[in-house]
């Protein structure tokens, strides 16, 4: 048992592509050893600025032996089949082995020294490897073959055991010799083995293992700050990147100028974390303070006094610059700065700055008029917890839309003002510098010219929720314009149909859909979403009408339905799938201007779905809410999903969802579609009226694909609930039903107006209890009972009963969706 | 510790080094440019198979950059030393090191850091991988193997520095200010020399150039890179696409290019630059391929 010892050095691999190299050099090692035969116990792997190193434990001096066994034809097989056999293997007869009539050609591999495989190995494992970003050198790059790097290679070091394992690649050969550090031991340091690799360098002032570097930076800096009385700000990502700058770490504590305090704490923080890699230290009272942390490369002969000045020079450069742009910005008014914004193209299809600032200030205030987002916040709520809380809220506790609520016009009037601020600080000299800090600088501009403390906290975080672990925005004025920012830009480019196509998304379109979702789901915001992806795209018709000098008509022109729209509902031209699209929009004047009508419900589905799992919410259980069709309030059908999966969960819900599938399967077998409860619906009754039923034709296609009376349309008033009930009695069938059969009957009578009218108050977990009461019923129905009935009456009439079961369950969710 | 070298001393001291080492010392391109790499010693040389070792100050002019003489660091006209080696040498990094040494910097009491920065300019459809090289912090060159340059592969790829001379000068003379800088050994100062031009050509790039006679100059510069073109005369076309770029840089610091026009006037200099390429290499290619059979564009 041997170690084996790889160091592939280059010119310094930057630091962010460090880890992943480890990674993607152990994997392969492994897999090129697996395909040898080899296993290795252990794979250890390091990375400096420059050099990715790994060692292997214990690995065998050979590779086993094997012995290949290939059926050959039968012993008494005619000779042709026998000499193809023969040539295929390469064997003669007589080295054929004969058992029970069959012929088998026994190869025996021997074992290969593991120092050749690993010699094969290491030039395949260099070339095939996956740097993110790679590059031609020297005077072998004379064609686009030469071999590629992250940086240029410079040396390999292959030993295993104490043995050089033969390697040429690139023009560089293997040995034992390695560098030390860049300046503190730049000579030539031979190598013995794996044993002594790391402790060699060590000695000559080079760390190899990342994690100890990170370590060392961690507890330097801390101390550093600690001996200055501050606290060190821990910042990981800082962490990992200056070990990867550095192959000896020295964190050094320096000062800069206490004026640049005047500048906000955020501006210094990214200036010295992004463009310096520097960490920033807090005061006993928790203030940022006139002092940061860089981590050098060496131990300097003067113990760092030059490098900490010169590092100073440049922060106090970096600082300077940033104070001039924020005093310079404070002498302008937001106001000011937003007139600006009209000489900006948002999208040359979408107008400018200006237009959008326009439409975002007037959606947040239909946000805030319509009761969308209210003046007090809802308790804030995310993720699979919506369920249990939401159920007795139901839409009659809601506050209804009433514009005379006091705080209602105070908070419109600070969300338009918000909004018409916003984007202002996109012109000013410091976002312009830093484009990261949009919103916060405008928050900061805002609060110095005296604008109420909502509108400056609006303008900050209106970009929010950016990232997945991000805050959601929870304060109504800043949810007012975070919402309708994102709707506008998510119906904007939906219009103009310029959508994310794979893993590009230009316009962070999956991003805005996904921020939507979040703040609807955390402020429990209720509604519409397709009537406010209308408004928006209200709003932006009418950027296309002014840019294109046509006149703006007064009436709201996507809510109002004109002639032109109801030929094409009339003509089937347009989707009528879609629940606002009865009461409304100028699909016709979108058209007319090019643009492209149909809202983007089924991408929010999409991310909502992601959103969702990712929060362990079943993604069947979402489609089957999803598929009752027309629900497009979010916080309703993620009440309903939530109560369906604690549901399914139960005993109750999985026999339910199993007798349910039984029933889906007779009718489909049988034919009558999914959407065939008319008995329901005509009022009849269970369908034990069918006598007449039976003796007609089968219900048409036609009739067939009306909607499902459970598809509960949100504000459609059709009273299914009372439709149902006291139906069971005295309706007259043609035979005497089983007992089994009256129970089902009677279960649903109370089951199905149960689940309903639960339904209607959004009280979910009501419904299931409803639906859970019809399982002993139906197991003790396709126990008793024969469906397929020679008579046609009773198969008739327990077609329809099974439809009802359907139909009922349905009146929750299409469990058709539900796996398992 | 020896007296720190004045600016004309430093760009003495680094034409000596890379003389010893076999580099053309050039002098700058006569013609106004946003960068060294510009200079036709570095953009059509980067093309082609023939060794090429050359150094040089181009003097580069930002408009946007001019802050009349009143900001330490920022200038609209600077300098950068341009070295570019091809093939890139294989001790390209030490022979870098070197060249800081011999202008007086001591690797023992400074940190010097090759941070990942890759190069791209889009208006020469060009791009490298490399680092900006720190010294305690301070980016001083920018170190980059040439991939491409005009859209077309490097083969072979050259590596080029380019310092940044008056940041360098004001590390080693220990100044705050570039106006402070020693420029001889006689008491003539940066400042002596430079601010007078920064503060009236501020005025006249941010204020006062007439943007009516910009406009129809970036039209004829652009008329006449074509022209140039069609005659098959690669040189005269390419100083055509580097005055079109000034005079859209100046345009830029007049502010009347909005950010939707940005980009399209960027495509059209990218675009000259990009047919002068390979006007360049095509013109070349024969010559080239009967020096070094096999060799393609």
């Amino acid at each position: 048992m041997t170690d084996f010892l790889l160091e592939l050095r280059s010119e310094e691999i930057p630091a962010r592509m460090q880890d992943k190299a480890r990674e993607d050099l152990a994997r392969l090692f492994a897999a090129e050893l697996t395909k040898a035969g080899l296993t290795a116990p252990e794979l250890v792997t390091y990375a400096t600025p420059r050099r990715l190193v790994l060692i292997a434990r214990d690995l065998p001096g050979e590779t086993a032996a094997v012995s290949e066994e290939t059926k050959g034809p039968k012993a008494s097989a005619p000779p042709q089949a026998l000499e193809g056999f023969l040539r295929k293997t390469g064997l003669t007869r007589e080295q054929l082995v004969e058992r029970d009539g069959v012929l088998f050609a026994v190869i025996d591999k021997p074992g290969r020294a593991t120092a050749d495989v690993l010699a094969q190995a290491i030039p395949a494992i260099v070339r095939a490897f996956p740097w993110p970003k790679s590059m031609r050198w020297g005077s072998a790059s004379t064609t686009t073959e030469s071999m590629k790097w992250v940086r240029p290679l410079q040396g390999i070091v292959a030993l295993l055991g104490e043995q050089i394992v033969p390697v040429e690649i690139a023009g560089v050969t293997s040995g034992a010799a390695t560098v030390g550090h860049r300046f503190h031991h730049p000579g030539v340091i031979t190598i013995g083995s794996a044993a002594d690799y790391v402790e060699k360098l060590r000695a000559c002032h080079v760390i190899v293992d990342h994690a100890e570097r990170r370590q060392i930076i961690a507890l330097g800096a801390t101390m550093a700050a600690r001996k200055a009385g501050l606290e060190l700000i821990q910042d990981e990502g800082l962490l990992n990147e200056n070990a990867g700058l550095t192959e000896w770490p020295v964190p050094l504590l320096g000062r800069f100028d206490e004026a640049f305090l005047d500048v906000p704490p955020e501006v210094i923080q990214l200036t010295a974390r992004v463009n310096q890699k520097y960490f920033v230290c807090r005061d006993a009272d928790g203030k940022l303070a006139n002092a940061f942390v860089c981590t050098a490369n060496i131990d300097a002969a003067d113990g760092g006094a030059k490098i900490v000045e010169g590092n100073r020079k440049v922060l106090a450069a970096r600082l300077s610059d940033a104070k001039f742009f924020y005093d310079t910005d404070l002498k302008v008014d937001l106001e000011e700065q937003a007139k600006k914004l009209g000489a900006i193209v948002f999208h040359e299809k979408l107008g400018t700055l200006a237009d959008k600032v326009d439409r975002v200030a007037r959606l947040a205030r239909w946000l805030v008029e319509e009761g969308i987002v209210l003046p007090a916040p809802l308790p804030g709520r995310e993720g699979p917890g919506v369920g249990p809380e939401t159920q007795d809220r139901s839409s009659k506790d809601q506050p209804t839309p009433n514009p005379s609520l006091p705080g209602r016009g105070v908070l419109a009037a600070l969300a338009e003002r918000a909004a018409r601020l916003a984007k202002a600080d996109l012109v000013t000299g410091m976002v312009g510098e830093f484009p990261e800090l949009q919103g916060l600088m405008g928050g900061y501009y805002a609060a110095a010219q005296g604008e109420d403390p909502a509108v400056a906290a609006a303008i900050r975080d209106h970009y929010k929720p950016v990232g997945q672990g991000d805050d959601v925005p929870t304060d109504p004025v800043t949810v007012a314009v975070a919402l309708a920012d994102k709707l506008d830009t998510l119906r904007g480019f939906f219009l103009i149909e310029e959508l994310p196509t794979g893993s590009k998304d230009p316009f962070a379109l999956r991003r805005a859909a996904l921020g939507v979702i979040r703040l609807i789901v955390a402020n429990g915001l209720r509604g519409e979403l397709g009537q406010w992806l209308n408004k928006a795209a209200d709003l932006h018709l009418e950027t296309y009408l002014r840019s294109s000098g046509q006149a703006i008509p007064d009436a709201p022109m996507y809510l109002e339905v004109s002639d032109e729209t109801k030929r094409l509902m009339a003509d089937g031209e347009m989707l009528i799938d879609f629940p606002v699209a009865a009461s409304a929009p100028c699909y016709a004047g979108l058209r007319a201007a090019g643009l492209h009508p149909a809202p983007p419900i089924d991408f929010f589905a999409d991310r909502l779905k992601v959103q969702q799992r990712e929060a362990g919410v079943r993604h069947d259980l979402i489609d089957a809410v999803f598929a009752l069709g027309g629900e497009d309030d979010l916080v309703r059908l993620l009440a309903r999903v939530a109560a369906l999966q604690a549901f399914v969960g139960t005993p109750d819900g999985a026999n339910l969802l199993a007798g349910y599938k039984r029933a889906a399967n007779i009718l489909k077998k049988e034919g009558v579609a999914l959407a065939a409860p008319l008995p329901e619906r005509e009022g009849l009754g269970v369908g034990l009226e069918t006598q007449d039923a039976s003796t007609k034709d089968q219900p048409t296609q036609h009739q067939l694909n009306q909607p499902p009376a459970g598809s509960d349309r949100p504000g459609d008033d059709r009273p299914v609930a009372p439709s149902l009930s006291g139906r069971g009695e005295g309706i007259p069938l043609s035979y005497t039903p089983e007992k089994a059969e009256t129970d089902l009957i009677a279960a649903l009578d109370s089951a199905a107006p149960r689940a309903a009218s639960a339904v209607e108050a959004e009280d979910f977990e009501g419904a299931m209890a409803a639906l859970a009461t019809l399982r002993a019923p139906i197991d003790a129905f396709f126990e008793g009972v024969t469906v397929n009935d020679p008579e046609p009456a009773k198969r008739t009439a327990r077609l329809a009963l099974l439809a009802r079961v359907r139909a009922a369950v349905h009146s929750v969710a299409d469990f058709s969706k539900i796996e398992g | 510790m020896s007296q720190p070298l004045s600016f004309q001393r430093m760009i003495l001291k680094l034409h000596d080094y890379w003389s010893e080492r076999g580099c053309l010392i050039l002098q700058p391109y006569d013609m106004e440019m946003g960068a060294g790499t510009f200079h036709t010693a570095t953009t059509l040389r980067a093309l082609g198979p023939e060794p090429w070792n050359a150094a040089f100050v181009q003097p580069c002019r930002r408009p946007t950059d001019g802050r009349y003489g009143e900001n330490p660091n920022r200038l609209q006209h600077y300098y950068q030393y341009q070295v570019i080696l091809k093939p890139s040498p294989p001790d390209l990094q030490e022979l870098y090191l070197g060249s800081l040494a011999a202008i007086g910097i001591d690797f023992t009491k400074h940190d010097i850091r090759f941070v990942e920065d890759d190069w791209e300019s889009p208006t020469l459809g060009a791009w490298g991988l490399g680092w900006e090289v720190w010294c305690d912090g301070m980016e001083v060159t920018q170190f980059t193997y040439f991939q491409q340059m005009g859209g077309f592969d490097c083969k072979p790829v050259a590596g080029e520095l380019t310092y940044g001379l008056e940041r360098l000068a004001m590390y080693i003379q220990d100044k705050d200010s570039v106006y402070d800088l020693a420029f001889n050994d006689a008491g003539v100062s940066y400042g002596d020399v430079f601010l007078e031009n920064e503060k009236q050509m501020s005025k006249w790039n941010f204020e006062i150039a007439d943007t009516d006679a910009l406009f129809d100059l970036f039209r004829k510069h652009v008329a006449e890179c074509e022209n140039s073109l069609e005659a098959k005369l690669p040189i005269p076309a390419y100083e055509q696409a580097i005055k079109a770029s000034h005079v859209f840089n100046l345009l830029q610091a007049r502010g009347v290019i909005s950010v939707a026009e940005r980009q399209a006037y960027m495509g059209r200099v990218r675009d000259l630059a990009k047919g002068s390429c390979q006007a360049w290499i095509e013109s070349n290619t024969p010559a080239w391929q009967a020096k070094y059979p096999g060799w393609t564009a």
